[in-house]
């Protein structure tokens, strides 16, 4: 390790501490923080450091990844409520959690239904839970530290990230920067109570909100968030106004992790807002009518001092990241739900009840239960004092319900020169066709593309088609013919769609020449025997229908070989009018 | 109960908060819809609608809140003792939220364990669909409510009242709510058949001037550090709104909609093309909901201006990969349907 490096991980393991302090000390008005990390060392001594600025009492908790949501809420103790006689109701996790802290691990495979929950408790302060017979509402006021572990294109949800005050990344830290914290759980206290004091001033939150605004960062909240992490930076220090120190340090905790754009030069930025402030929208005028408030407008010296100061804290990576953030389009926003297995218990039509454990996540079967354990009354000692069935857990009878599966198309597109000189704009045209009759029949599409080196995924399985459209339209044509590794690609997603329980199918637009091999170098015949593996392989892997489509000018044998190598069906574009083309496609899905 | 942000602090968005109002106004006009970014306060807004509601009479002791004058349709046994009269009580139009995780019983209503298990008892417990009879049932993400959640509100909504046949029970009693969901589009479509219940939708956008930005922000940060000064502060703007939609509830069925108004409203839902009557419909109403919240007697042209777009927004026929969406649109049927 260099010294570089060593200087690195010791100015992000400072700010890490930073975070950990401010988030101790603004506690749940600052929602929690988003942790960026592998599993390991690093994020293990963070947490336990964490854990030390609490007091010793303070409730910790870790949502499981895959927690079904009748554990998060709570419901019905069905055992304890059936032996009581009485209806018992049984704690959640969230109950636990009030003023405490909740460990979201996994945080990039959280199913939709436990984001959903969880970011109503953090605008909420509160759980009302309506659930099989009970019906409780209680405070819930915890910070959220969601360990997200996602590579590449997975991440934890927008809308839950846009709650949590603070991003921190532990990635690159090495183990020798790894500190203690150099605040003690009554140092924190302190601050804790002193931070709901602390005033910032109205020109520092607008200099807040048009340095997120410099970022491209519209939503309110982040400003809103951000300065509230001036405050706990205040509080911290003991001091009960803010100073631009914490306001550069706010920045650079919760702006700057979400940027989308770097800040412009200040004569454009210059020049953008004197046209905002000439034009105010016309909506706004009502509203001033009627009570005519003043705002202050924002200092601009400070604002843009406060923006030389964020740039000056610009990892040097952000750049890049922010270059394959819009290359990769749609991708960010997979939000890895895996709460499709759970899903089954829950939706779709009954088919029957079978036994089985209602915690679990499944519906109970009141009637099949008592049902159940009628014929055995007699045999089960009756408690003494007691009338009432006696039911044991081996009687629970649970609801079973039939989904039919989700059907995914995978469009797999060749952007490459050869196609994109003759027919990338007709390709295109017939997956849009093709997609908006997925649209019709309510399946999910995904889409992956291949040009140059690799073949990526540029939209992973969504119902929207308004996403779909755009990542198509997007969709550049010229360079290689990477086919191998498209169908590898594709390869994967399907078996990962099989798992998730879905039904793919897949289409092919190519000319099927391929002249990019697996490893990236040029060279027709290492490239064309290489597909004609990846297809083989595929056809081995499952059993999934596909078509290929050749967008070839006239039909040619290398697109009809790879189709008889993939096992699946050959149609040439030619001949294919728009039609026909969906006819196919039916029949493939179908 | 944590105390809500006023209605009245909310900076613009004025799209959502009118409409609001105006399905306050006229129950009638069907619900309404809210799509749009994060944190543009489409949740702050709904919640904050329970302190301007105006009170109504109900029958004391009725979980079904029930009109005193049709306590003969409630199944409970206070409206349908034979000895004791109902006894009416002034109560708020009732607020209620549908939260994430909502289980089905919750929310048609089941049979009551807790009387059930103890006093071996057949008794109906009633749902949040009994609590937002006559009032608002708000549904948060109503993209992520679990399908045959959705289809039970469905058919309830349509028919107005709810049937429930389920262990061993048979219950009926009127559920006549206005439903307002909210939602992010890139979570996933709606139904048609449930995008068809809502009245009017709205798009919210998040602001685009820093300084309302940094307005919300201060407004925020001011609730936050005392919610009780700062409602306080509110409390005259919400009452004089509270007064509004009062008045505009007991004059509302007397607003003149003069005729070449419906016929201008009739042609640009003819040039839009949307299904069925009910676009003009909602649209008559609507207007007519508008011009009495400000006190008006008659609704006029601007009131259809303004209107269109949250009431036909989500009707027109949908090309799914015209880009151009729906605003567009309808911007363009009016220009040719009324500025002649």
């Amino acid at each position: 390790m260099t010294d570089d490096d060593q200087a690195l991980g010791d100015q992000r393991w400072q700010d890490a501490a930073l975070a950990a302090a401010c988030i101790a000390v603004g506690g749940h008005a600052l929602g929690g923080v988003r942790v960026r990390s592998r599993a390991g060392p690093v994020r293990d001594e963070w947490l336990r450091a964490l854990r030390a600025l609490y007091p010793k009492d303070t409730p910790w908790r870790k949502v499981p990844v895959g927690c079904a949501s009748a554990r998060l809420l709570g419901g019905l103790d069905l055992a304890a409520t059936l032996q009581g006689g009485a209806l018992v109701a049984e704690r959640g996790l969230l109950a636990e959690v009030h003023e405490g802290v909740a460990l979201l691990a996994m945080a990039e495979r959280t199913s939709a239904q436990v984001i959903g929950i969880l970011c109503s408790v953090l605008d909420a302060g509160e759980v009302t839970v309506e659930r099989e017979g009970v019906r409780a509402q209680y405070l819930c006021r915890p910070t959220l530290v969601a360990l997200d572990e996602g590579v590449d294109d997975e991440a934890l949800v927008e809308t839950l990230r846009d709650r949590l005050a603070i991003e921190i990344v532990l990635d690159d830290i090495g183990i020798a920067s790894v500190d203690d914290f150099p605040w003690s759980h009554v140092v924190i206290e302190d601050a804790r109570s002193c931070f709901s004091s602390v005033i910032i001033e109205d020109q520092q939150v607008a200099a807040l909100c048009r340095a997120a605004d410099a970022f491209g960062l519209s939503s309110p909240r982040v400003s809103l968030l951000a300065a509230r992490v001036a405050r706990a930076l205040a509080a911290l220090d003991r001091r009960t106004s803010v100073e631009e120190s914490d306001l550069e340090v706010a920045l650079r905790l919760t702006v700057i992790p979400r940027a989308t754009r770097l800040p412009q030069a200040p004569e454009a930025e210059a020049t953008e807002e004197a046209q905002q402030d000439e034009s105010p929208p016309e909506d706004t005028e009502t509203n001033e009518a009627e009570e005519p408030e003043d705002r202050p407008a924002a200092a601009p010296g400070e604002a843009e001092r406060l923006l030389e100061a964020a740039k000056a804290q610009l990892p040097e990576d952000l750049l890049a990241q922010l270059m394959a953030k819009s290359v990769r389009r749609g991708g960010a926003k997979s939000s890895g739900k895996s709460g499709a297995q759970q899903r089954h218990k829950l939706r779709g039509r009954p088919m029957g009840s079978v036994a089985g454990d209602p915690r679990r996540g499944g519906r109970m079967d009141v009637i099949g239960t008592l049902r159940a354990a009628a014929p055995w009354q007699r045999l089960r000692p009756s408690r003494a004092g007691r009338s009432g069935l006696a039911i044991q857990s081996d009687d629970f009878r649970i609801v079973r319900y039939r989904q039919r599966s989700q059907s995914v198309t995978i469009f797999v597109v060749d952007a490459s020169g050869s196609s994109a000189l003759y027919r990338l704009a007709e390709a295109k045209g017939a997956v849009e066709l093709l997609l908006s009759e997925s649209y019709v029949r309510r399946d999910e599409v995904a889409l992956i593309a291949f040009r140059g080196s690799e073949a990526e995924l540029l939209l992973p399985p969504t119902r929207s088609l308004v996403r779909a459209k755009r990542a198509l339209s997007a969709l550049p044509g010229g360079g290689g013919t990477p086919l191998a590794s498209a169908l590898q690609l594709t390869g994967e997603m399907v078996e990962q769609l099989e798992r998730r329980g879905s039904t793919p199918s897949y289409v092919v637009f190519t000319d099927g020449r391929a002249n990019v091999s697996r490893d990236g170098s040029k060279g027709r015949e290492v490239a064309i025997e290489d597909a004609q593996q990846a297809a083989r392989h595929l056809r081995l892997q499952s059993s999934v229908s596909g078509l290929v489509i050749d967008t070839s000018p006239r039909p040619h044998r290398t697109a009809e070989e790879l189709a008889s190598a993939l096992g699946a069906r050959y149609l040439p574009l030619p001949n294919a009018d728009a039609e026909k083309l969906q006819m196919a496609i039916r029949r493939v899905a179908a | 109960m944590a105390k809500a942000f006023p209605f009245t602090a909310i900076v613009g968005q004025d799209e959502m908060k009118r409409s609001l109002l105006i399905a306050a106004v006229d129950p009638s006009i069907g619900g309404v819809l809210v799509f749009g970014d994060r944190g543009t306060g489409k949740s702050t807004a709904i919640r904050s609608l329970a302190a301007l509601m105006p009170k109504v009479p109900m029958v004391d002791g009725c979980a079904f809140n029930i009109d005193p004058a049709q306590a003969q349709d409630c199944p409970c046994e206070r409206c349908q003792s034979p000895t004791a009269q109902p006894k009416p009580r002034m109560a708020p139009i009732p607020v209620v939220d549908l939260p994430l995780g909502v289980t089905e019983d919750r929310v048609i209503g089941a049979l009551d364990l807790q009387r059930a298990l103890k006093d071996g008892e057949k008794a109906f417990e009633p749902g949040l669909l009994a609590r937002a009879h006559r009032g608002f049932l708000y549904i948060d993400e109503v993209n992520l409510l679990e399908d045959h959640i959705v289809d039970s509100l469905l058919d309830v909504a349509a028919s107005g009242e709810n049937v429930v046949e389920r262990e061993g029970m048979s219950v009926r009693h009127p559920a006549r709510f206005v439903l307002v969901g909210s939602g992010n589009p890139e979570e996933g479509e709606l139904r048609p058949q449930l995008l068809d219940r809502f009245g009017l939708s709205v798009e919210v956008r998040t602001p685009q001037a820093i300084a309302d930005r940094v307005e919300i922000v201060q407004q925020r940060d001011a609730f936050e550090r005392d919610p009780a000064a700062f409602a306080k502060r509110q409390q005259r703007k919400e009452g004089r709104i509270r007064s509004q939609l009062k008045a505009a509830r007991e004059n509302v069925d007397s607003v003149d909609v003069p005729m070449n108004v419906v016929e201008r409203a009739a042609a640009l839902c003819m040039e839009l093309g949307t299904d069925g009557l009910r676009g003009e419909l909602t649209l008559v109403r609507a207007m007519r909901a508008n011009a009495a919240l400000a006190g008006r007697e008659a609704a006029g042209l601007a009131d259809l201006k303004m209107l269109a777009p949250s009431v036909l927004r989500h009707r027109l026929r949908r090309d799914p990969l015209d880009e151009s969406g729906s605003n567009a649109r309808i911007e363009r049927a009016m220009l040719a349907v009324l500025d002649d």
